[in-house]
């Protein structure tokens, strides 16, 4: 096939955003049962408080209420979720119910559910619903918590600490004894909300003849979903069937089990009738899970070139008042460790995570999993060390970068490194930026007073995650993708992928794999995804694997249909298969036309009778890919950031931004550069609004859309994206993932640029997002005067 | 008993008489009674922009609106704008620049854009990004949205 | 979260409201464009027994001239002042401001009274209307009663409105020749409520400015005209002098935003361009 007909890594729109884009979406709200009711859930006001009683008579007598269900009516039908880690015995990890029967342990855990005809009813009756509460003192420093001293988040617990992972390897003691200069900080990061614009959403539909349970769900995973209902309702696995329609959003938070939905689910069971759940946008911003608030302590020794020694780092992670199900809460906190530093060669690496419970919301894995503080911490120091040795912050990550020599690499932070490509994104970088360049505008701006930075961020992103992370932790999560294919009558292909797909354009990609790969138009395949009891089964969409693992199982289908067509087709055309190929929908031999796949679709189906018995007329294949040559796919690039900070009002102005990503083969660059911009405005909220604020005994100030702030529009900068392709050797497809870049490495170059453009004034800023009033108080530290000309004129 | 009052309007050009209560919003009256699920719910509080809906000839929250306050008027959905053409350039630049991903705040995002648009005035990126301020996205990072709309506004006022 | 059940009245006419006022008191909230009260309904923090709508009530809305002074209906919209343009050329202190108020679809929505009412201490139209001299004229069954805006607001969302009053129109007098506006605002994100915000109204005269009515807001409890600028003014200072006495006198209240001392070192940089925008006659902030 000649390249100009090329479909994998063409720049094809997605087919379903025309139904999307003409507001025919069908999302879990809009969908509507017969005899659905709804469901509003009564949340402890408390961040701690024990139940002392719950009446419910008022609100069981409320206009429109069929039920009203507390913690005890799902003792006999409901099991706890309880996330532990099989490898970490020692993880503690209290069971959370549906609905807390005897204890809440943060302000939004729910302790009772309404099911009414509207939500407004459920809502108004659950104003009725009266709790007799004794307020226990609540956990919310993390430090605090791990006091001897300190409350415990629980009444069952014996101490705050989930657990701890220390990790080292080579000498670190010697490195920094020997290191021309060593260079220490720390870094806080802010409790963050992944804030899908489409809030959770559930319908469950128990019918109880047959006992099946069929649930609409907004989530990113069909089958693990399937798997957590059918045991914790005692369920056949395969009577429960969970389908996805559209999902607005769901960046990880929509990755895991949460007690709402089982709430919804079992009420089902309670009433054999239809039950619709759909978080507010309060609820969400209480009860989705939170992610990101750890601090980190980093150390780095580096000999008088810049060459890394070694580095150290701490990380306290603080993790709200549950282990997330099924895929815990400690995540975050082990990649922040992994990750600091694992772009680069470091001869010795001494790390360690403290993962501690507070009575706040629980937290969970979002978007780039615990990647964005390491690649904070390494890049912050390299910066510090730079500055230090007067060294170019882009010369001291060319000379640490992992070059082809070092590779493959067992990381001494823990990582397995098969082949990244970081001085060629570097050279990208800095060619596409004109880094020369946009260093004397900044030297020229300095002088006019005007305070700008430049920051750099160097990531490896870990994509296409394989069995060994879920499988030795005991968590019942596929790690394989599967796709089937079925040629119809017509000769049209229907495919359907375990893969899901929550915008990124993973369906569009996939299509364009199974078109290529068998030798047909684009549009002669439709792809479909989310039907846990019908599509192939497997992990859905977690770490980056819709296209890397998803795109292999598509390629592995279609060669084997496309083997059968031919197998098909030669039989009927008395040819051998090896003449045959086909192409554009044509079936050809030696060059020249045979016939129409159409027609050998229809002879195959409905002329069985012309062919001899041993043809084979099954047109349909499902296959599965798991990666095994290496444990996942690492991704790479580099980002960078160029802004300006007012010195007068701390406010900081984004003036660009560049992305160079190497995430293998590229399936389609108009969906993957939109990944990658998507992401990097993640990373940039994350960096300068997003934070969830608590109070002192636990209550959240943040739970509303104008408190809690998310970029806009108006505030973001166009972004420049370059791609440097270097296929993985681990699929024959050859892509990688790119999901988790842009937010990945979003916030490091932010926090490079910031402290860049303040460092002449010997001011710095340790603690994400950089508010307006965080910077000042940094200048204000430093004694800066407010009028910049003054400070840059020397 | 659930006290309800009557209202007639038209959706999107057709006559529409219904019972609602007065709490009930109007993206709430128009997906709940109506099944014109176009006008998505994000946040309920006038933020987010998601349910977006055209009332006489101005978009607004669709949710800080009653049902009861659209007695009389004349309501457009996306559904409405979409089908009547109006907003076919606008849905064909945001398929072919990949202005949207998930979708949901698509809906909300094109009629904001289609009232810029057919102000018709020129204006800048940086000015489009501030009309569409009010409108927020978690997917696409903005970049294509406003290239999008950049190019019908382009191609209607003739001025870069 | 769904609005807890209200009853609902349209009123055709002022009396219309006055009956209803008369009928539920202070059960009764007055609905305008919705833009502040709605959301708090929505969410179940107000739950009102009735909610009177009074934007069909005729006379209400629309932007006059009559002489000197232009008369905005209460319910005027604001994307109504922000197309206007007679606000452009008579009052552009407000149509520079009214871009900052929110988004398009709340602007299309939002009333001008509105807003004044609801009173939060960190929108843009009620420290333009204090700097700007503005009267509210407010009806009730005993008739008509007029209240300059520096006297009408109180504090955090309180105003000197009686509950059995409507505020049905804004009195506000048109830019004369050598009148100078400033209007700056810091806020996160591009609409929303200021961090701190600063917008003036003086004279210029032989570069320096005379009756200056600097007010900053996004701060203290309600905006209010700072003495202290007008007379450092008035006398000559510069700039950053009167910068520095401003801020050091504000008493700013702590919100998620900042806290006292990172809002008065805002509000210093903020007064201090306003300052120079009104001395250079710089229009827009």
């Amino acid at each position: 096939m000649k390249d100009s007909n090329r479909i994998i890594g063409a720049s094809l729109p997605r087919p379903d955003a025309r139904r999307l884009a003409a507001g025919r979406g069908t999302f879990t709200d809009d969908i509507i049962l017969p005899r659905m009711v709804h469901m509003a859930l009564v949340r402890s006001p408390y961040a701690h408080a024990m139940i002392k009683s719950i009446d419910t008579r008022k609100a069981t007598k409320a206009e429109g209420v069929v039920r009203v269900i507390t913690g005890e009516d799902l003792a006999d039908i409901c099991s706890p979720f309880i996330a532990g880690i099989e490898f970490l015995p020692n993880m503690i990890s209290p069971p959370q119910y549906a609905l807390a029967p005897t204890e809440a342990a943060w302000q939004g855990e729910a302790v009772c559910a309404i099911l009414a005809e509207s939500r407004a009813l459920a809502e108004d009756a659950a104003q009725l619903v009266l709790v007799e509460w004794e307020e226990l003192p609540a956990v919310v420093d993390p430090v605090a918590a791990l006091k001897p001293d300190s409350p415990l988040v629980h009444s069952g617990l014996e101490s705050n600490l989930v657990m701890t992972l220390p990790r080292a390897e080579g000498d670190t003691e010697a490195a920094f004894a020997e290191a021309a200069v060593v260079v220490e900080h720390s870094f806080e990061f802010g409790r963050q909300s992944g804030l899908a614009l489409e809030t959770r959403s559930v319908i469950a539909d128990f019918e109880p003849a047959g006992r099946r349970l069929t649930v609409y769900q907004s989530h990113q995973t069909p089958y693990q979903m399937q798997d957590v209902y059918a045991r914790h309702l005692g369920l056949d696995e395969h009577q429960v069937r969970v389908i996805v329609k559209d999902v607005g959003g769901a960046f990880g938070l929509k990755l895991h089990a949460y007690p709402d939905e089982m709430a919804a689910v079992a009420a089902s069971v309670l009433l054999g009738r239809p039950v619709k759940y759909i978080a507010d946008r309060q609820e969400s911003f209480a009860s989705d899970i939170h992610a990101r608030e750890m601090t980190a302590a980093g150390r780095l020794a580096v000999n008088g070139e810049g060459n890394i020694l070694g580095v150290e780092v701490d990380v306290l992670s603080a993790v709200g008042a549950y282990s997330v199900y099924p895929r815990t809460s400690v995540g975050e906190g082990i990649q922040a460790v992994q990750f600091t530093g694992a772009p680069y060669r470091l001869p010795a690496f001494k790390g360690r995570v403290r993962v501690v419970y507070q009575n706040k919301t629980p937290t969970g894995a979002y978007r780039a999993v615990g990647q964005p503080i390491g690649c904070v911490v390494i890049e912050q120091l390299l910066d510090l060390a730079a500055a230090e040795l007067n060294l170019d912050q882009a010369e001291i990550r060319r000379r640490n970068n992992l070059g082809p020599a070092d590779l493959p690499l067992k990381a001494a932070g823990g990582l397995e490194i098969e082949d990244v490509s970081l001085d060629a994104c570097l050279t990208a970088l800095l060619n596409k930026m004109d880094y020369e360049k946009l260093r004397r505008d900044q030297d020229e701006a300095r002088r006019q007073g005007l305070c700008r930075g430049i920051g750099l961020a160097t990531f490896v992103e870990q994509t296409a995650v394989g069995a060994g992370l879920y499988g030795p932790a005991g968590a019942r999560i596929s790690a394989q993708e599967g796709c089937s294919l079925r040629l119809e009558p017509s000769g049209l292909v229907r495919c359907a992928t375990s893969a899901t797909d929550q915008g990124q354009g993973t369906l569009t990609g996939i299509q364009q794999v199974v078109a290529e790969t068998l030798g047909v138009k684009f549009d002669a395949v439709t792809t479909e995804d989310g039907d846990g009891g019908s599509t192939p089964y497997g992990g859905g969409s977690w770490a980056s694997r819709g296209l890397s693992v998803g795109g292999e199982a598509a390629r592995l289908a279609a060669i084997d249909l496309r083997r059968k067509i031919l197998g098909a087709a030669a039989a009927i055309s008395q040819e051998t298969p090896d003449n045959l190929t086909l192409s554009g929908g044509e079936i050809f031999s030696d060059g020249k036309s045979l016939m129409a796949l159409s027609e050998l679709a229809r002879i195959v189906h409905f002329r069985q009778d012309t062919l001899p018995s041993d043809v084979d007329c099954e047109m349909n294949v499902t296959r599965h890919f798991l990666p095994r040559k290496f444990p996942y796919f690492m991704a790479n690039g580099i980002q960078a950031s160029y802004l300006e900070v007012d010195l007068g009002t701390g406010a900081i102005k984004l003036l660009d931004h560049w992305v160079v990503e190497d995430c293998g083969l590229v399936v389609n660059p108009l969906l993957v550069d939109e990944q990658l911009r998507g992401g990097i405005v993640q990373g940039l909220g994350a960096v300068l609004y997003e934070h969830c604020l608590y109070d002192s005994s636990g209550q959240i100030l943040t739970a509303s859309l104008a408190d809690y702030a998310v970029p806009l529009a108006s505030e973001m900068p166009d972004i420049h994206v370059v791609h440097v392709e270097n296929p993985t050797s681990g699929t024959g497809l050859g892509a990688k993932g790119a999901g988790e870049a842009g937010t990945l490495g979003a916030p490091a170059a932010v926090w490079c640029a910031v402290n860049d453009a303040l460092r002449p004034l010997g001011a710095q800023v340790w603690k994400q997002p950089f508010t307006a009033a965080h910077i000042i108080e940094a200048l204000r530290s430093a004694n800066c005067p407010q009028e910049a000309s003054e400070l840059f004129e020397n | 008993m659930v006290e309800t009052v009557s209202i007639r309007l038209t959706v999107n050009g057709a006559e529409v008489s219904k019972e609602v209560e007065p709490r009930q919003h109007l993206t709430d009256f128009l997906r709940n009674e109506l099944g014109l699920t176009g006008s998505h719910i994000g946040c309920e509080h006038g933020v987010c922009g998601a349910c977006s809906v055209r009332v006489d000839g101005r978009v607004v929250r669709g949710c800080l609106m009653l049902a009861t306050q659209a007695d009389g008027a004349a309501v457009e959905t996306i559904e409405g704008i979409v089908e009547s053409s109006e907003a076919a350039d606008l849905a064909e630049a945001f398929i072919g620049r990949n202005a949207l991903q998930c979708g949901f705040c698509t809906p909300g995002m094109m009629l904001t854009a289609a009232e810029l648009l057919a102000e018709g005035k020129p204006l800048d990126r940086a000015g489009i990004r501030q009309e569409l301020s009010g409108n927020i996205c978690r997917c696409t990072g903005y970049q294509a949205i406003v290239d999008a709309v950049e190019s019908v506004l382009v191609k209607k006022t003739g001025e870069v | 979260m769904k609005a807890a059940a209200f009853k609902y009245l349209r009123a055709e006419n002022l009396d219309n409201a006055f009956d209803a006022f008369a009928e539920y008191g202070d059960e009764a909230l007055i609905l305008a464009g919705g833009q502040s009260l709605m959301p708090t309904i929505n969410l179940r923090l107000a739950q009102p027994a009735v909610l009177v709508d009074i934007n069909h009530i005729s006379g209400l809305s629309g932007i006059e001239q009559s002489g000197e002074k232009i008369q905005i209906g209460a319910t005027t919209r604001h994307f109504e002042l922000a197309n206007s343009e007679l606000v452009a050329s008579k009052l552009p202190l407000i149509a520079s401001a009214i871009k900052h108020v929110a988004h398009r679809g709340v602007r299309n929505r939002g009333t001008f009274g509105g807003s004044l009412v609801h009173a939060d201490p960190a929108a843009e139209m009620p420290a333009c209307a204090v700097a700007l001299g503005a009267t509210l004229v407010l009806e009730s069954r005993a008739g008509e009663r007029r209240i300059s805006a520096s006297d009408f607001f109180l504090g955090v969302m309180s105003t000197d409105r009686r509950p059995d009053e409507i505020l049905t129109s804004i009195e506000l007098s048109a830019d004369g020749p050598g009148d100078v506006w400033a209007f700056r605002e810091l806020s996160r994100r591009h609409g929303d409520f200021a961090m701190v915000g600063v917008t003036a109204k003086a004279r210029r005269a032989s570069e320096r400015l005379e009756d200056l009515r600097l007010v900053v807001f996004g701060c203290e409890e309600c905006p209010q005209i700072s003495a202290v600028a007008a007379s450092l003014a008035a006398s000559g200072q510069e700039p950053v002098a009167i910068a520095q006495a401003v801020a050091e006198e504000l008493n700013p209240m702590t919100d998620l935003t900042g806290d006292a001392e990172t809002k008065r070192f805002q509000a210093r940089s903020l007064i201090e361009q306003s300052l120079g925008d009104l001395l250079e006659g710089r229009a827009d902030g």
